[in-house]
């Protein structure tokens, strides 16, 4: 006892305690308590309805009638079922609130730790386990065992190498010279002349819808879909006079045609969101945007690459070709990338 | 005929003939040669009367022969019209988006100024002027007998060229500086056609040689087939996806439920009465 203790028990208000207990309205009134009963049972037995509601409407709404431009079946299946766990939970609620016991309880607290003889119980039973197993006593079993656990790791890391392809493709594409630049979807071959001024073709490389002697693709499933994540362009015509081409760049088109990859060089979307009369390009994801008349340069947004360029040519039948695989490694940007061509 | 032989030498048969005659070679001439007369008539009337309407409506941006206006610096105050064809005349007259009433980044939509009639003389006369894309007939628009296949196809193509900027389903979207990818909904067959051809304001070109009036028209039945699809989700919201439907349920939905938990954890009633 010293003087601090003295100091806290002189509290400046007296406790006021637990307020007195009032009733509610349905504990008194007779009436009321019959109001409330009728108003639970009432939404319970309306939600029973519209559960057995939902059940008539999914056998008798037509799967492709309409109610204000909406699927009629969805409506009907969702404010049915809805609506009754609403009214159940609602119910249950005013039960609570209303008509269950309403007396307040207070529930002492007690410490959480155990007691002190069950802890040095289970302290002497660790202790006999650890002495009886000899896990001190035999290092030769313990490090066995500890090694043995630490080399079951090693499946999971191979498991997970095999997930996906190691990383090393990323600096090439199917492009190849003499490959035809081909319109995506349909597969048609482009000429120069099918190309008008702002016009803008998402175009694919020709082995995408290559067939083989049986006429099935040359390139299917996850393969095509990687090929084609890679190797999608966008050929786009300007005006020659618009163009201001890169350095050594100068023959890289056709009559202002000029090929550029269709995947962002910030993360990787794919982007043919391209104005005609700016010549300028912009990923929807992040809004970096690419001037094409300009060599690809990025004038705005995250990404740090201009946007790879695909040199192209013409074959003997004159359709555009391409004159090799892109010079600059194509899609998002990743650590080891170094700014500028690939070496 | 016996009648008619008996009679030939009926002193006034030499008039009749000729009367005849007269009659049958004036008849042939009215019925054949003033009719192509009246249709190079027709034509070049409505080429001119497209280009009063031109003189009054356009020339003061587009140049009095429709050759375009450059400013100062060189940029175009009204681009030259020689050669953009019908189809465009019709496209940006057609949907009003032309003439341009004030200097915005891009020109909207709204109720179109002229006529159909007065429309199809400006397209005459700026048709006039230079080979373009004409305006589509109605067979390559003929989307109402499309079949399943060609909706599924032209989804294809619309994923691949148009859905960067419309949106998966032609909701629209935005563009850099102000400008902005229209909606789809509510356009015609005949305006959606006439945008691919000709490639409008900042919209590229897709020609018909790399986008064939069949895929073209399979484009049109697949916009016009997600139009009529009912709403699955309650509200549409442009076909995003859980994104607005995530926002709804954050919004409305969580919103809603701590409601209902202020509902729980308030006091009821009380009465003094014992």
């Amino acid at each position: 006892m010293n003087d601090h203790d003295d100091i806290e028990r002189a509290e400046p208000i007296e406790n006021p305690g637990v307020p007195a207990h009032l009733p509610r309205p349905t504990d008194v009134d007779p009436k009321q308590e019959r109001r409330a009963e009728l108003q639970v049972s009432g939404m319970f037995g309306v939600a029973g309805l519209l559960a057995l509601a939902f059940c008539v409407f999914y056998f008798t709404i037509d799967r492709d009638q309409t109610f204000l431009g909406w699927s009629a079946l969805n409506v009907a299946l969702g404010a049915t079922l809805g609506s009754a766990l609403l009214l159940i939970g609602v119910g249950a609620i005013q039960w609570a609130k209303k008509l269950m016991g309403d007396h307040e309880i207070i529930e002492m607290r007690h410490p959480v730790a155990s007691s002190t003889e069950d802890r040095a119980e289970t302290l002497k039973a660790l202790n006999a386990g650890i002495d009886e197993s000899g896990f001190a006593r035999r290092p030769l079993i313990r490090n066995s065992l500890l090694g043995a656990v630490g080399l079951l790791g090693l499946p999971a890391v191979v498991l997970l190498r095999d997930l996906g392809p190691l990383p090393h493709s990323l600096y090439e594409t199917v492009w190849k010279k003499g490959m035809r630049v081909v319109s995506d979807v349909s597969g048609t071959p482009i000429k120069p002349s099918d190309l008008e001024v702002g016009q803008l073709v998402n175009a694919e490389p020709g082995i995408i819808f290559e067939t083989d002697a049986d006429g099935e693709r040359v390139l299917h499933g996850t393969e095509a879909l990687q090929a084609k994540a890679k190797a999608a362009v966008i050929v786009v015509r300007m005006r020659p006079e618009d163009i201001t081409p890169a350095k050594d760049r100068e023959n890289w088109g056709i009559e202002g045609i000029l090929c550029y990859s269709k995947i962002c060089t910030h993360v990787g979307c794919p982007i043919s969101l391209w104005e005609q009369q700016t010549h300028h390009v912009l990923c929807p994801c992040h809004q970096s945007t690419f001037d094409l008349a300009d060599a690809g340069k990025v004038i705005f947004g995250p990404a740090n690459r201009p946007l790879p360029q695909l040199q192209l040519g013409l074959d003997g039948e004159g359709y555009l070709i391409a004159m090799g695989d892109f010079q600059d490694v194509v899609g998002p940007s990743f650590p080891e990338l170094k700014r500028g061509p690939k070496s | 005929m016996r009648n008619l032989s008996t009679r030939r030498r009926h002193p006034l048969a030499g008039l009749m003939v000729l009367l005849v005659g007269l009659l049958v070679a004036g008849g042939l001439f009215s019925a054949f040669a003033p009719q192509s007369a009246t249709a190079v008539d027709e034509d070049s009337r409505k080429v001119e009367a497209g280009r009063q309407l031109f003189l009054i409506g356009c020339a003061s941006c587009h140049g009095k022969n429709a050759s375009g206006v450059l400013t100062k610096s060189g940029n175009n105050y009204g681009p030259s019209l020689i050669g953009v064809g019908a189809a465009a005349v019709d496209f940006q007259v057609g949907t009003g988006r032309m003439p341009l009433t004030n200097n915005a980044p891009q020109a909207p939509r709204k109720e179109p100024v002229y006529t159909d009639e007065e429309i199809s003389q400006l397209a005459a006369y700026v048709a006039s002027l230079g080979p373009g894309p004409s305006i589509p007939g109605a067979e390559a628009l003929d989307y109402k007998n499309a079949s399943e296949e060609d909706v599924k196809r032209g989804g294809e193509f619309f994923r691949t060229n148009c859905t960067a900027c419309h949106n998966s389903v032609g909701a629209g979207g935005a563009l850099p500086s102000g400008r902005y990818a229209p909606k789809l909904t509510g356009a015609s067959a005949k305006h959606i056609y006439e945008a691919m051809v000709t490639g409008p304001q900042q919209m590229p070109v897709f020609s018909n040689a790399v986008i064939t009036p069949e895929d073209k028209l399979a484009v049109i039945a697949y916009i016009k087939a997600i139009e009529d699809e009912p709403s699955y989700g309650g509200y549409g919201g442009g076909g995003l996806g859980p994104v607005v439907d995530g926002l709804f349920a954050w919004i409305v939905g969580i919103g809603g439920l701590v409601g209902v938990a202020v509902w729980i954890g308030a006091n009821g009633a009380r009465v003094k009465k014992q």
